[in-house]
């Protein structure tokens, strides 16, 4: 079976600042595919190409099976977007932008029967009259999200779907992408978030400066930086420097008074605990820190995510 | 739904959203048309007494009011202007785009929706005119020239409103951008006859767009002679602002994807 969406050396660039350059992609068909990456990497820009928003400089892309520069409707028919800023008619209420949203996809007299659903679906109905310039931030997404669904596209693009969003929201958000991906949607999406691709995502890229510079399960991009580590925090400088000394393989952070050991689990917890006491030390703080997204992600790119 | 009748969804599906979104916004309706209102009224019954002695004796109601009308016209497609900026700010003309509908429906929705907007308006105007005197003498004919010519009129204005609005890059500035073709009635002869302005100034309101269509109107209206020369400019007019509307619009339109 082909894959949803398959992209080979993509570039496009705006006047002279190369936003994309040879971005490759292959995305199997029902999956969650997270596109991971700081602002400005270029993830709206390559939604928006796979979306026919926009127009590639070069490289080739398909989505659904075609090609969207040449047979952009057919690709329409096949996917639904909800960019980063709900794209919905403010002097409209709920129900009424659904309805527009069938009307355009001539579902006819079975259109009112899908709103309804919808409505049910993402939990808007108690506000369906209202107009959607009343909504709360995390109802105007879900709306969005919905308006979205009204074709049953097999594919979805998520631009940023919970930025701005609540934390609480944000689950519940995700709880949908979860229950789409269930019915057998592909879903794309890109996120900030290093958290939510771990969550919701099978595959997840990296992008970085226009190029993809890692892509896999979260568990093997979290294998690439290896372990986790105890990290500890001291009150005063001196006892920065001496447990960097006692503790081995230790990396010692005066400006943050912080000290970080390679090692997870109770075992790496216990022995740093005897060598402190030892010494005659006392933390002011300890954690245990796994490896997460954002170590891939600092890793891989030097940067510091928000 | 076949492929022969899905533009014709979709522009009607357009229509609809667009008097949906002016029904919910009346307020700038009630302005828009109240502008015109306004001036009638100033004219005929502040500065009226006074301006009619340069008529020759004839009724100054019955002078102003198609001066009026073109005037109408003109102030009711700033809404359009307004409405296509609001559009292009929500983003939802992103979403139409990454859909497979006919892609003119969009504009042809705004265009549809203002130009009903327009005749509405009109209509209102011609009531308020006959409430305080204004009569006049068109027959049958007449009427469909007048409403045949305030149509034509109107989806220029408002193919080239819609231009402006895709020009335009915020909602604040599409209110200011239409700001001359409010003004543009004032240098013609809708309100004094041109031949009382200084040189210049008098061969610039004689050809401009608005005088030849405040003179057909102003034959139809009172049952008068339009001299060809004068229709012709009107249709000519007409037809130059509805091409470069157009095609200034769909340029926008491709511009702000």
């Amino acid at each position: 079976m082909t894959p949803a969406v398959l992209v080979r050396g993509l570039r496009k660039a705006f006047d002279d600042h190369t936003v994309l350059e040879s971005l490759d992609l292959e995305i199997r068909r029902g999956s969650v595919f997270a596109l991971l990456g700081p602002n400005g990497a270029g993830k709206t820009t390559t939604v928006r190409i796979l979306a026919t928003q926009l127009t590639a400089d070069g490289g080739e892309v398909l989505v659904a099976g075609h090609d969207p520069s040449s047979e952009p409707d057919a690709v329409r028919r096949a996917i639904g977007v909800t960019g980063q800023f709900a794209a919905v008619d403010d002097l409209f209420t709920g129900r009424e932008n659904l309805q527009l949203m069938a009307d355009l996809h001539h579902l006819g007299r079975l259109g009112r029967a899908r709103v309804t659903e919808l409505l049910r679906r993402f939990d808007l109905v108690d506000a369906a009259d209202r107009p959607a310039s009343t909504y709360s931030g995390g109802m105007r997404r879900r709306l969005d999200l919905a308006m979205g669904l009204m074709g049953r596209p097999e594919i979805l693009f998520l631009d940023e779907p919970t930025t701005g969003l609540d934390p609480r929201t944000r689950r519940g958000l995700w709880d949908l992408v979860r229950e789409l991906a269930a019915d057998g949607v592909t879903v794309l999406l890109t996120t900030q978030y290093l958290e939510e691709a771990d969550q919701l995502a099978e595959r997840v890229a990296v992008l970085d400066g226009g190029r993809i510079v890692a892509e896999g399960t979260p568990e093997e991009l979290k294998r690439l930086v290896g372990g986790g580590h105890v990290r500890l925090r001291f009150a005063d400088p001196d006892d920065v420097a001496r447990a960097g000394s006692v503790l081995p393989a230790a990396v010692a952070d005066p400006a943050t008074l912080t000290v970080r050991v390679p090692g997870e689990g109770f075992g790496a917890v216990r022995e740093v605990v005897d060598l402190l006491e030892t010494a005659g030390l006392v933390a002011v703080d300890l954690s245990v820190h796994t490896p997460d997204l954002d170590d891939v992600f600092l890793t891989l790119t030097g940067k510091v995510t928000s | 739904m076949t492929a022969a009748t899905a533009p014709v969804a979709d522009v009607w599906t357009m229509s609809r959203r667009q008097l949906r979104r002016i029904r919910r916004y009346p307020s700038l309706t009630v302005m828009l048309v109240g502008l015109p209102v306004v001036f009638l009224l100033l004219f005929v019954f502040v500065l009226g007494g006074t301006l009619s002695g340069g008529l020759g004796g004839s009724s100054y109601v019955d002078y102003v009011v198609p001066g009026v009308l073109a005037m109408t016209v003109a102030s009711v497609v700033q809404g359009p202007i307004i409405s296509v900026a609001q559009d292009m700010s929500e983003g939802i003309i992103a979403r139409f785009r990454t859909m497979a509908i006919f892609r003119p429906s969009v504009l042809a929705g705004h265009v549809l929706g203002g130009l009903l907007q327009a005749v509405l308006g009109v209509v209102v105007v011609l009531g308020v005119s006959v409430a305080i005197g204004f009569r006049p003498d068109a027959g049958l004919a007449g009427w469909a020239g007048v409403l045949g010519l305030v149509v034509a009129f109107g989806a220029v204005l408002t193919w080239l409103a819609v231009a402006m609005g895709l020009a335009a890059d915020s909602v604040e500035t599409a209110s200011n951008v239409g700001l001359p073709l409010t003004l543009l009635p004032f240098l013609g002869s809708g309100f004094v006859p041109t031949d009382s302005m200084p040189g210049p100034l008098r061969v610039f309101a004689e050809y401009q767009p608005f005088t030849p269509v405040t003179e057909t109107l102003r034959g139809f209206l009172l049952a008068a002679p339009v001299p060809p020369s004068t229709w012709l400019l009107a249709l000519g007019w007409c037809a130059l602002i509805g091409v470069g509307g157009y095609l200034w619009a769909r340029r926008g339109y491709e511009r702000r994807s």
